[in-house]
């Protein structure tokens, strides 16, 4: 009996790998059925993931790309970094301490921890990484958070404390960018040359990958490094290749020429992959980016500066028309700037249901009434409201939700006419310079909820964020202390408050945060969908040995 | 002659200044600036990144400074380093695309010689004959058919259907572990697709020209000559005819030498090969000014370097233009 059990194992999995081998350009995908075989993970195989554009260098805090930076975060590691909710968890630090008065951070080291090339990582290291991070000849866009230490210093060679000169919530995740080799870099650094070093190339890191090769514009690969400290990953091969046309990424998917793509777009995902074979060679995922996108209203506008006049608009346009509308319901409604699943959100807010009737209602109240019957409201004067909408070039998106928007607002007798810019002019010429009545946008929110830069009254200068000039003294104030507190409790209180604030005031209409829509090769094992998405445990992803497609070198 | 070229030569300096010149302005006329491309539209960035890079690269000087100092830098044959986080020397990031794009034009232009000279001698000596419209159709739908279009749909045939060869790229993943031959072939394999694609639209240019020119020379009184001697057929157009029709398509050629280096955008992408199309292309959108002026520092020398070549050859070939 238990023989035999053995020998119709042994023979499922013969079969299995006789129909892999004969069936890698099988579109139907029967391989996978056969897969009951054996579930036990296994290393080796390849990833092929397939990416629009190129990364730019391999030293990320340089970059500002998602690409650059999602495969940095498999050469290299922070002290800290975060887990698939969003949580603080440690990486190359073992633990950390943080002062009562939330200015010191203590962080232990890992004593296992070893660069690519041998050497080990020490407080050394992480104080390097501050220090050029500081260095105003090292041009990283984002260093703020380094700026904010008051001094950095090693109690010894695996013990790292971070004074501030007043409390600041982000201190810890400053700490999840990515530790960089001090022997390798000095140099470099000294003289404000690191995007000429050779590390920018051909990097060595600490982190489950180690960097292979980089072929300009065709593909960037990486291999699993056995002496990872937490663990050898499965997955032999990581290979990053660039396609930059959509159309083409797909029909590689479809021929199984790649396992991995970040995002899809909305009809391929909905109606394109939507057949037996594609559902069978490949898991489709889908979890809310990091992105919104909203209508943003020019605040010194005195029509949009009257709240009636925004929440009219926000009653006149329906959200879920849009998002099924434009992309075809892969979106979640926003009712805020905080990212859904993050943990200072909250959907315990004021919302708006499509309603027409309210729209002219409160239109009227504010004075604008169709005073002569052409169908368009007027104030006082007669003088028509009419307005334009501002939305850049080559984002199709954009341009139909302004057509949806314009027709919307044409019911409540609003005249919105629509301009599509060019992306440089758009920002330079009309975003920057706040020279728009209205705009369609999209911004990133990261992971802490401190929004300072968009919503604080004194970031309204021509590079700074804050774009419709929204200015709220408590929204200021909770800001400010939320900013300066390191107790998430505390903080959960501040940020709540502001989305329920902003709910009120309408300073933009939150449209929807658009999902991600990854698809992952079926053969890979361990995907699971999270809040941070799916690629936050890549190193425990595997294939079984039966299904394995690639022998990685 | 030797000083003819010499003139020539020395004449195209101030030339090329020029155009130089008037591109520096050109560019810096375009709405928006590198730095909109490298610091990125999100409330977590350090503004004085900013302007620490304006000043790096040397933004915060007039355009003539600025233009005085890429000159003078060039003609040490140094034409900088790109303004992106890759920090690569402007040579570097050309060199890396040229080969691919050089060998893809090339074989091209050869395919296209080697179909477009029969074709349109062909059309133009059976003038009217059903040879003659179906290969005029047949040019012509290659003309106007988007090579994005055909491209998709060979790739779908041959790629997703078939199976026959590979969809995108330039060599398969296992390609290090194949032995010699195999990789020749996996290379091969990938590039045919593009260069069908490419050939099929630009066969109409050269086959029309080539019919054209051949139709004015037949009907010269020398051919006439030709035959009333009593020549061959295929003496009289093989010959005498040919060599005089070739005449105009040489310089043709000479012209289209500068496009050897440009990469056709729309086929590099669809086909993901990493070349100079997509590169220009990218430099231009993220105002990469080194790698654009470098590009276009190369791409005008050819021009006039071509240009005094097809004029040489014409004076080698022509024996009318040699009195001078």
């Amino acid at each position: 009996m238990h023989q035999a059990a053995r020998v119709a194992a042994v023979l499922a999995l013969a079969g299995a790998c006789a129909l892999v081998s004969a069936c890698s350009h099988d579109v139907e995908g029967k391989a996978e059925e056969l897969s009951m075989g054996s579930e036990a993970p296994a290393y080796g195989d390849t990833f092929i993931q397939a990416s629009i554009g190129d990364i730019s260098g391999l030293i990320p805090s340089l970059t500002s790309d998602a690409s650059s930076h999602e495969i940095g975060g498999l050469i290299y590691d922070g002290l800290v970094r975060q887990d698939k909710d969003f949580n603080t968890v440690g990486a190359i630090a073992e633990s950390w301490t943080v002062s009562k008065d939330c200015l010191e951070l203590t962080f232990k080291l890992r004593r296992d921890v070893k660069w690519h090339d041998g050497h080990p990582v020490t407080a050394a290291d992480v104080l390097f990484t501050y220090k050029s991070m500081i260095d105003p000849k090292t041009p990283a866009p984002f260093k703020e958070g380094y700026l904010l230490v008051k001094d950095a210093e090693a109690l010894d060679p695996y013990t790292v404390r971070v004074t501030y000169a007043k409390p600041y919530a982000r201190a810890l995740d400053t700490w999840s960018d990515y530790v960089l080799p001090k022997h390798l870099l000095e140099r470099y650094a000294a003289e404000g040359k690191l995007r000429e070093s050779p590390q920018n190339r051909h990097p060595i890191g600490t982190g489950a990958y180690r960097f292979q090769e980089w072929r300009t514009g065709e593909k960037v690969v990486l291999l699993a490094n056995p002496y990872y400290y937490e663990g050898r990953p499965y997955i032999g091969r990581l290979v990053y290749r660039v396609i930059p046309s959509q159309a083409t990424i797909f029909l590689e998917l479809k021929a199984k020429g790649v396992d991995y793509v970040r995002t899809l777009t909305a009809f391929q995902y909905a109606r394109q992959t939507d057949y037996p074979a594609f559902r069978k060679a490949y898991h489709k995922f889908k979890y809310p980016s990091q992105f919104y996108t909203f209508l943003g209203f020019n605040l010194k506008d005195p029509r949009f500066a009257d709240r009636r006049v925004r929440h009219a608009f926000a009653y006149a346009i329906n959200k879920r028309e849009l998002i099924d509308g434009v992309v075809l319901g892969l979106a979640r409604e926003a009712n805020g700037p905080i990212r859904p699943g993050t943990w200072a959100y909250t959907d315990e807010v004021k919302r708006y249901e499509y309603d027409p009737e309210k729209a002219k209602a409160l239109l009227a109240e504010a004075g604008w009434k169709d005073r002569d019957g052409d169908g368009i409201v007027e104030d006082k004067d007669g003088k028509p409201f009419a307005f334009t909408i501002l939305t850049n070039q080559g984002n199709d998106e954009r341009k139909k939700l302004a057509e949806i928007i314009q027709q919307r607002l044409k019911e409540v007798g609003v005249k919105a006419d629509i301009q599509v810019i060019e992306w440089a002019a758009f920002i330079k010429e009309y975003v920057k310079p706040r020279r728009f009545e209205a705009v369609i946008l999209g911004l990133g929110t990261g992971t802490d909820p401190d929004q300072y830069a968009v919503w604080h009254s004194s970031q309204t200068g021509p590079d700074q964020m804050n774009r419709t000039g929204y200015a709220n003294p408590e929204v200021d104030h909770l800001l400010e202390i939320g900013r300066a507190s390191c107790i998430q409790q505390d903080r959960v209180k501040y940020y709540r408050r502001i989305q329920e604030i902003l709910a009120e005031d309408v300073p933009m209409l939150f449209l929807y945060f658009k999902d991600e829509v990854p698809v992952v090769s079926s053969r890979f094992r361990g995907v699971k969908v999270a809040p941070a998405g799916i690629l936050y445990n890549f190193s425990e992803w595997y294939v079984p040995r039966q299904l394995q497609r690639y022998t990685a070198g | 002659m030797l000083l003819f070229a010499l003139r020539r030569l020395l004449l195209s300096i101030p030339l090329l200044i020029g155009i130089t010149f008037i591109s520096f302005l050109v560019i810096g006329l375009a709405p928006g600036g590198p730095l909109d491309f490298l610091t990125p539209e999100d409330p977590n960035a350090s503004p004085e990144v900013r302007q620490r890079l304006i000043q790096e690269f040397g933004l915060d000087q007039p355009v003539h400074v600025q233009y005085w100092r890429w000159l003078t830098r060039v003609v040490r044959l140094d034409f900088g380093r790109t303004f992106l986080p890759d920090g690569k020397p402007v040579l570097t990031k050309i060199g890396e695309r040229l080969p691919i794009t050089l060998l893809l034009n090339a074989v091209e232009m050869l395919i296209i010689l080697g179909l477009a000279v029969p074709i349109g001698v062909l059309s133009a000596t059976r003038q009217y004959s059903l040879y003659d419209k179906v290969t005029t159709i047949f040019v012509f739908v290659g003309f106007a058919t988007p090579d994005f279009w055909l491209a998709l749909l060979l790739m779908f045939l041959f790629g997703v259907q078939l199976g026959w060869l590979p969809i995108s790229g330039l060599r398969s993943l296992n390609w290090e572990y194949l032995p010699f031959w195999q990789q020749q072939w996996d290379f091969v394999g990938h590039l045919l697709l593009p260069i069908v694609v490419a050939t099929f639209g630009g066969l109409a240019g050269f086959s029309r020209y080539m019919r054209q020119s051949m139709l004015e020379v037949i009907r010269q009184d020398y051919i006439q000559t030709a035959r009333a001697k009593g020549l061959s057929e295929r003496a009289v157009i093989g010959k005498h005819a040919l060599r005089n029709a070739l005449l105009p398509v040489v310089t043709v050629l000479g012209l289209s030498l500068p496009g050897l280096i440009g990469g056709s955008v729309i086929i590099e992408s669809i086909f993901a090969i990493p070349g100079m199309g997509q590169l220009m292309v990218q430099s231009v959108f993220s105002r990469d000014y080194p790698v654009v002026m470098g590009n276009l520092v190369i791409v005008a020398s050819l021009t006039l370097v071509a240009n005094l070549v097809a004029d040489i050859a014409y004076v080698f070939l022509d024996p009318r233009t040699r009195e001078s």
